[in-house]
């Protein structure tokens, strides 16, 4: 759907760490998380602080109120007529005043209302990106508001019917709702099991002043083992907990349908731009090729025809050697050719399919290379083009950059998604917002909704994966 | 000498016939696909076949595949095929039976009318012609992995033109060295390959290029 990067932290990744480190790590940011929710608490709060705090006052003036009726009920030593009169205009002057008081407090949430929906809506979109970064689970991208309705351009009520009309606003109150209500649980779960290790077995062993837990053979052997395995499971837990509050987090803030069509209407019209953009660019270079290459060989070749046929009958020697010349000049001239043809679409590639074609590039590669393919059938010709390019681009920049060893290839169709890995071990730091050529791929990518993920950490391995939604075509039966 | 030339274009076709005819070879046949290419060969019993990669109806690989089925229909079929471009995946699926008698080269090797039909003939007596591009990826290859790093320079310069399926008089004319020093060489590179050394040319190449093409063992697995 959305074609994005996510750099570093892959599951793959999380997989390789030892469980002490990616327990650490994630008890660290669902810390981290604890203070989105907070934020999100502390935003609710303030959407209904005014009407909490009117409604508490109107609260006292009425209690105030009947606290009065009550006592000027009662028989005074004055007598009852006098007071009663005096309680009537006192009644409707606090009546009056709570009013005042309810209106008051709905025109401050009213003049708040614009920059708290807002302030939700950026704290879901934070709430998203960490989501993504962290707990590895993709999450689809921000709806934007249209040009001019951040900031006070905008006028005061079209930007607050906007956002009351825009679905992707109850979206988001809704996740801040659920999030402050519910979102303590998988938070707080892994560092209550820890603390409940620490301070409630533990610290008793050690000797600190908390009571040893009542229950039947609480020695200290059991109290450390029952103390150890809390915090094991708080601590192993925690990465399961970040992901299942990831997943939480895509169901609940996944785009809603306006949104979702408007972003995907968005994203074909960038690719397609940028595919026709990469089509105009790859015209132009293959008609300079053509020109500056094949053309002129041809037209130098004519010439040393022409002068050969001059010297044919007065220097047979001469007219040889630029015959000669000549042929050379025609090997060239098709060298060239098959140089350009491989770059438009290897004939190997139209042969065998996108399978064969990258073995023909492992063969090709000056690294060890290792292809394991899973292709039972055909891949739409575009796609079987673009996979093939990107794999030949990866697998030069290892060469290149990568001062690996050894490489591998990894070519899958699984679920209607062809998934291509290129794997190295070698040094890492591959930044796709750094690189032109990854960039490059990713854009080729996008225009058939596919996506690539790098995971490259300094000192390697470097790992990239593309995924590109495509189906798969039975084979064509060979006639031999 | 009998050959049958299976290849779509009428001129490369006909000016293939003429060619190998100047040269005094028989063209028992030339046909335009694979289907013909069968029929034919088991019909005239030709020494050898040089075929085109490419051939209708497909215009894809149609022209290796009836190669193969050719030399599957009759066995030790010596075939040299042509191509506009070659690849190291279609000269290991060629070699994989490993009979020898396999020629594969690309199509701008006729301009050198000599060399082609020597080439054409070396096929056709059971020996093997491999494209001096394919050699050379091979070799970029196996340096790459560090293969052939024992062997000195002037060795591999005598490997790559053994692998193209030459004799040693042909190493020695190519590299203008004599062809004692060729045998040196070739005794020195199959020792320290680890090669069974081998009296026969053609034995010879087979083994080189199947060292070349094998799919080096690394630390990590």
């Amino acid at each position: 759907m959305s074609s994005g990067t996510t750099s570093g932290d892959s599951p793959a990744r999380h997989a390789r760490q030892p469980w002490l480190a990616a327990g650490c790590a994630a008890t660290a940011r669902l810390l981290g998380l604890y203070g989105l929710l907070l934020a999100g608490a502390a935003l609710l709060l303030a959407l209904i602080a005014p009407m909490l705090i009117a409604g508490a006052l109107i609260g006292r003036v009425l209690t105030r109120q009947a606290a009065a009726v009550a006592v000027s009920a009662s028989p005074g030593p004055k007598g009852g007529m006098i007071s009663q009169q005096a309680v009537g205009p006192d009644v409707t002057g606090r009546v009056a005043v709570s009013v005042l008081l309810l209106l008051a407090g709905l025109l401050v949430t009213a003049l708040l209302l614009p920059y708290l929906l807002l302030g939700i809506r950026n704290l879901a979109w934070l709430t998203r990106r960490v989501v993504a970064d962290w707990s590895g689970v993709p999450v689809a991208g921000r709806e934007l508001l249209p040009p001019g309705m951040y900031h006070p351009p905008a006028r005061y009520w079209r930007r607050l019917g906007w956002l009351l009309s825009d679905p992707a606003t109850a979206r988001d109150l809704r996740w801040t709702t659920l999030n402050t209500l519910l979102g303590w649980i998988p938070l707080l779960m892994p560092v209550g099991l820890m603390a409940l290790g620490l301070f409630g077995f533990l610290a008793p062993v050690a000797g600190f002043a908390v009571p040893p837990p009542a229950f039947p053979g609480n020695r200290w052997p059991v109290l450390i083992l029952l103390g150890v395995s809390c915090i094991v499971t708080g601590l192993g837990s925690a990465p399961w907990w970040l992901r299942a509050y990831g997943q939480a987090g895509r169901v609940l803030l996944a785009p809603v349908g306006q949104a979702e069509l408007t972003q995907r209407v968005q994203h074909l019209a960038q690719t397609r731009a940028e595919a026709i953009d990469t089509g105009a660019a790859e015209m132009r270079r293959i008609e300079r090729d053509l020109h500056d290459g094949a053309q002129a060989r041809l037209v130098a070749m004519g010439m040393t025809l022409d002068a050969a046929g001059q010297l044919i009958d007065d220097n047979p020697a001469a007219a040889r050697a630029l015959l000669l010349e000549a042929r050379d000049a025609s090997v060239r001239a098709l060298t060239e050719l098959r140089d350009l043809v491989r770059g438009i679409h290897p004939p190997v590639l139209a042969d065998r399919g996108l399978a064969d074609a990258v073995r023909a590039l492992v063969l090709d590669c000056p690294l060890r290379a290792r292809l394991a393919a899973d292709l039972p059938g055909r891949l739409p010709a575009p796609v079987e083009s673009a996979a093939y390019f990107a794999v030949s681009e990866l697998l030069a920049n290892v060469a290149k950059h990568a001062g690996a060893s050894q490489t591998w290839v990894d070519i899958r169709h699984e679920d209607g998604m062809l998934r291509v890995g290129v794997t190295d071990n070698g040094c890492g730091g591959a930044d796709p917002a750094r690189g032109t050529g990854l960039r490059g791929i990713e854009r080729r990518l996008a225009a058939f909704d596919g996506v690539m993920a790098v995971s490259s950490p300094p000192g390697g391995p470097t790992a990239v994966t593309m995924e590109i939604p495509c189906a798969l075509s039975s084979l064509k039966i060979s006639s031999y | 000498m009998r050959v049958v030339i299976a290849e779509d274009l009428f001129l490369l076709r006909d000016g293939l016939a003429r060619m190998l005819e100047a040269h005094g070879l028989e063209v028992t046949g030339s046909v335009d696909n694979g289907a013909d290419l069968l029929a034919a060969v088991s019909a005239a019993r030709p020494d050898v076949a040089v075929v085109d990669v490419r051939l209708p109806p497909t215009f894809t690989d149609e022209g290796l595949r009836a190669a193969l089925a050719a030399r599957r229909a009759a066995p030790g079929l010596p075939v040299l095929v042509l191509s506009q471009y070659v690849e190291q995946l279609y000269a290991r699926e060629l070699l994989a039976e490993g009979n020898g008698g396999i020629g594969y080269l690309l199509k701008d090797r006729v301009m050198d009318s000599a060399q082609f039909v020597d080439a054409v003939r070396r096929v056709a007596a059971g020996g093997t012609a491999m494209d001096p591009e394919v050699i050379s990826r091979l070799l970029v290859r196996s340096a790459g992995d560090g293969t052939l790093a024992a062997l000195s320079r002037r060795e591999r310069e005598v490997l790559g033109v053994m692998a193209e399926g030459r004799s040693n008089a042909a190493i020695a004319q190519r590299l203008v060295i004599t062809e004692r020093a060729v045998a040196k060489h070739t005794a020195s590179i199959f020792l320290k390959l680890g090669l069974q050394p081998s009296d026969d040319d053609n034995r010879r190449v087979l083994a080189v290029l199947a060292y070349l093409s094998a799919e080096q063992p690394g630390p990590a697995d």
